[in-house]
């Protein structure tokens, strides 16, 4: 009804401990820039909340840093590493730019595509595995890189893929 | 200053200047997208780029700051080269489809692509595509047209404040939107379809209704806000098919607010009157000129002669015209009455003969926002005036104190210093609280008997907190609005406002109400005083009194007394009670016939000449850009004719300019002076109301006819929001009512059934029931006690 923006109160969707790490974050800025810590913020509430983002969990974020919902979706957006829909387990994202292309990795892309039956942005059904394209991982040196959970992974084959994957629970 | 030399010419500068501010005030022409000067730079959109001296690759125009001795290229090879190659990249995801575009032929960039881009396209692949939002019924989208200049996101974060545009995701893959779909809730919201360069954001209810070729462009005065905000009209075929702004940095800048912009719909709404209509024997029938105004004479004559000339009163709404107010009060002073009035909204007026000449701002309209601390009294100040509060905002964000008193804690789109709600009953008190706390050491600054009556005062702890910020600042004004207008002890807030403003040494302004209210108070419309202000011997009644004790004849300009006034049943009431009603109206509506003898369609904005008087005292002189329709005729010509027929003197006007130069004559050089314009009040004692307060506010887009037919207007948050009876959810729960139940209301007698919106705004004594709606009619009286239950 009212258009004040974000929702009053809405920060209370964000655990004590989330909104205790949150406020680690907001340590490292002036007061009067709280929004500087809003990357954090969603990192933060993402991997409480299973590895992705809801727009309530957004609000709330715009809510506890004072910012409108919209600049916290801008950020949302823009990066990669946040997630606006249900992941698997274990996210497999791959790099598919120059260096990584160059060294194989569509094959490896078309490997994990037919061992897990699942396109890029799709879970499997047993929700254990999710891929993802990504951009530069910024380890050319070692291309192809796959990046899984926080662990890259370089110089891949598609053997070698079969074997982490096997190894992960 | 600094010299720079552009294009082989030398030109002084200011020095931190942009370069493109430069060329702009030199009228050198240099392309741009994301380039605008209200907002904060970008230098995205790369259109603007010009090769500089020294410089390894072209610079944005936009965002390099002039130095001594700078050497620019605007046209060189290489200037021409980047803005060529940037012309390129940004069509290559834009639709090259202009003829079904509804920017083709007004789009800024069709035109550099005119003027920068190739003739075919050597992009092969497919285009982006991007799904449309519904943002609301003003603001129609065809995102796939937009090219990220981000004009719009700047817009709303910068000027609306109420960020609700962004840019979301990256690279190819961004798109301007609000991301969840919801109606873009600025009241200055359609500004952004003139920023948009492109065919993304365009004006919804003009969608596809014309080409720009086809329309011609007229100057007039917007028919609203208390600004008189500078617009032109276009129009095709002898009809207004949009308002768009005219620059004038003095009043509207480069804005207009959504009502300004979108009113014109009520031009051609269904109910518009086309010919004149009689009520004889009990029946309706349309008629001439000639016949129609014989008979509106003939009726009032009747009226005087029988029932004496103090029976009879005319009532002006202040959106008319200054002439048509000047000829009004012309004919009822002509019929020997002084019951001439066009405050409806007000309800106490035992200080009238201590106003201002008109309710004057106290300073011009730009000084706003060079304030340093203003206190608001009783204004929900965005959606009354938005572009005065745009003023305000632009003082608050450079650091400027804004106090704000008002009886629900309305939204304001920048950081308020100090809050004050205070439900009606206790408004009084709150601000005899305050200026008692200025009240220091008062010596001859007040006068002894309101002295006396502050004695007995005390200052809480909030008032001492607001006295001492109102201490504070070079610049500073307190400003009255229409809630204090309206409020039953209106003087005693005056006197208050008053002593406030001599104790901490600012000025006193009201921010005034419809676009002529103080035309209105120049032409005469006013029962205690004439033309130019001159007192009167005679006094006659006040809008209230007069539609509350009843006439026998009215004469009514404009207006839908039972939604315009302050008690609009009791109007109602007091109307079909009288003998012979003349209704000016532009509308024919079952209300009118119920009442009325005679109606005269008149003209409306757009459609008559004139002059608008503003709220700094500036008057605005416009031409009719368009006749009106069927039989319709400005009211100025119709009420001198009238004035003819009811054989008064002086109404051989041939023209309007003419009556304005009447006026202008009488007023001379006189100006109000607010500070000293009050009265002493015999007591400072609060409102009694017994059980629940009503509160009172008139919606942005109920405030005159015209809006009320706005369509696409009344589509929005704003007007929607105008329903039912406004709760604190608190309360609510205390009284078992919940959102989207009815409550049972009761008035004065009358009881209603509304629906129940929560509403955290409301304090907790008081409920918010919106004026000028129909369904609310019944209630009567803007304030007073009111019984709620569940239904």
């Amino acid at each position: 009804m009212s258009t004040r923006m974000p929702k009053p109160n809405s920060f209370q969707l964000l655990s004590a401990d989330s909104r205790a790490q949150i406020d680690h974050w907001i340590a490292k800025y002036p007061p009067d820039q709280k929004q500087s810590a809003v990357m954090a913020a969603l990192m933060i509430t993402q991997e409480a909340n299973g590895g992705w983002l809801t727009t309530e969990l957004m609000d709330a974020v715009a809510d506890y840093l004072q910012m409108s919902p919209i600049a916290v979706y801008e950020v949302a957006t823009f990066y990669s590493m946040y997630e606006l829909k249900p992941v698997g387990k274990h996210k497999i994202c791959v790099c598919t730019n120059l260096s990584c292309m160059l060294r194989g990795s569509e094959e490896l892309v078309d490997h994990l595509q037919k061992k897990l039956g699942v396109d890029f942005g799709e879970i499997t059904p047993d929700k254990k595995f999710s891929l993802k394209s990504v951009e530069c991982l910024g380890a050319c040196g070692g291309a192809p890189v796959v990046q899984i959970g926080k662990n890259y992974y370089e110089n891949l084959t598609p053997a070698k893929v079969d074997e982490i994957l096997a190894g992960l629970e | 200053m600094v010299t720079i030399e552009i294009d082989g010419k030398p030109y002084q500068a200011e020095a931190g200047a942009m370069l493109i501010q430069v060329t702009d005030a030199n009228g050198i022409d240099i392309p741009r997208f994301c380039y605008h000067k209200k907002l904060s730079l970008a230098a995205s959109c790369r259109m603007c780029l010009v090769e500089v001296e020294k410089a390894p690759k072209p610079m944005p125009a936009c965002a390099t700051p002039v130095m001594d001795g700078m050497k620019v290229w605007t046209r060189s090879v290489k200037a021409l080269a980047a803005q060529k190659a940037v012309m390129e990249f940004l069509l290559i995801n834009h639709p090259l489809d202009c003829p079904i575009c509804d920017q083709g032929g007004e789009c800024e960039l069709q035109d550099q692509a005119v003027g920068y881009g190739k003739d075919v396209s050597r992009y092969a692949e497919g285009k982006r595509v991007v799904f449309d939002k519904n943002v609301g019924p003003l603001i129609a989208t065809e995102m796939t047209r937009c090219i990220h200049c981000t004009r719009c996101v700047r817009f709303s974060q910068e000027i609306t404040g109420l960020q609700e545009l962004g840019a979301t995701g990256r690279g190819e893959h961004t798109i301007i939107g609000t991301f969840i779909e919801k109606n873009v809730a600025s009241e200055l919201s359609g500004n952004v379809i003139d920023l948009c360069p492109v065919g993304a954001l365009t004006s919804k209810p003009f969608r596809f209704a014309a080409r720009a070729w086809e329309l011609q462009q007229r100057e007039t005065i917007a028919p609203h806000d208390a600004l008189g905000s500078n617009v032109d009209v276009h129009i095709r075929r002898n009809q207004v098919l949009r308002v768009v702004p005219r620059e004038n940095e003095a009043i509207n800048e480069v804005w207009i607010a959504d009502r300004d912009r979108f009113s014109y719909e009520g031009l051609t709404a269904l109910d518009r009157l086309t010919s004149p209509m009689i009520k004889k024997d009990g029946k309706w029938q349309a008629t001439d000129w000639e016949k129609a105004l014989a008979y509106a004479a003939e009726g009032l004559k009747e009226v005087v002669k029988k029932q004496g000339s103090q029976a009879f009163g005319a009532l002006a709404s202040p959106t008319a015209t200054l002439e048509e107010l000047y000829l009004l009060q012309k004919v009822g002073r002509g019929l020997g009455s002084a019951n001439l009035d066009h405050r409806l909204r007000q309800v106490d007026f035992s200080d009238q003969d201590d106003a201002p000449l008109f309710p004057y701002l106290g300073q011009p309209i730009a000084n706003l926002e060079t304030c340093d601390t203003v206190l608001v009294i009783g204004s929900h100040l965005r959606k009354e005036q938005p572009l005065l509060n745009h003023r305000l905002r632009k003082a608050a964000l450079r650091g400027a104190n804004i106090i704000v008193i008002n009886p629900v804690d309305y939204e304001f789109n920048y950081p308020v210093a100090h809050t004050l709600i205070s439900s009606p009953a206790t408004f009084v008190e709150d601000l005899a609280g305050l200026a008692k706390a200025l009240w220091e050491n008062p010596g001859t600054l007040v006068p002894t008997e309101m002295q006396k009556l502050l004695g007995t005062v005390s200052a809480k702890d909030n008032h001492k907190a607001i006295a001492q910020a109102l201490r504070t600042g070079k610049r500073r004004a307190v400003l009255l609005g229409q809630l204090a207008t309206a409020h039953p002890q209106f003087a005693v807030i005056r006197a208050l406002a008053a002593v406030m403003a001599k104790l901490s040494g600012t000025s006193l302004g009201y921010l005034g109400e419809a676009n002529n209210t103080s035309g209105a108070w120049l032409a005469g419309m006013l029962p205690h005083r004439g033309p130019a202000g001159l007192p009167l011997q005679t006094i006659g009644l006040d809008a209230h009194s007069m539609l509350t004790q009843g006439l026998k004849g009215y004469l009514l300009l404009g207006l839908e007394p039972e939604l315009d006034s302050w008690n609009g049943a009791a109007a109602l009431a007091s109307l079909k009670k009288a003998e012979f009603v003349v209704s000016f109206s532009a509308y024919r509506t079952p209300t009118i016939d119920s009442y009325a003898k005679v109606i005269l369609p008149i003209a409306l904005f757009a459609e008559t000449s004139g002059t608008y008087v503003n709220v700094e005292g500036r008057w605005q002189s416009f031409t009719g850009a368009v006749t009106p329709p069927g039989e319709a005729r400005p009211a100025w010509k119709i009420l001198r004719v009238l004035g003819n027929l009811l054989d008064l003197a002086g109404f051989e006007y041939m023209s309007s300019e003419e009556v304005r130069e009447e006026l202008r004559q009488q007023v001379g050089e006189k100006r109000p002076n607010n500070r000293l314009a009050w009265k002493i009040p015999s007591s400072l004692t609060t409102l009694a109301v017994k059980g629940l307060q009503r509160i009172t506010e008139m919606p942005i887009y109920s405030t005159d006819a015209l809006v009320r037919r706005a369509s696409s207007l009344q589509k929005t948050v704003d007007a929607t929001l105008a329903n039912g009876i406004h709760i604190h959810p608190q309360l609510a729960s205390q009284k078992n009512l919940s959102q989207g139940n009815s409550a049972r209301v009761r008035q004065n007698g009358a009881t209603l059934t509304l629906p129940v919106v929560m509403d955290e705004r409301v304090p907790q004594e008081s409920v918010l029931i919106y004026a000028g709606q129909l369904a609310n009619l019944e209630l009567g009286e803007w304030y007073g006690g009111v019984e709620v239950s569940a239904a």
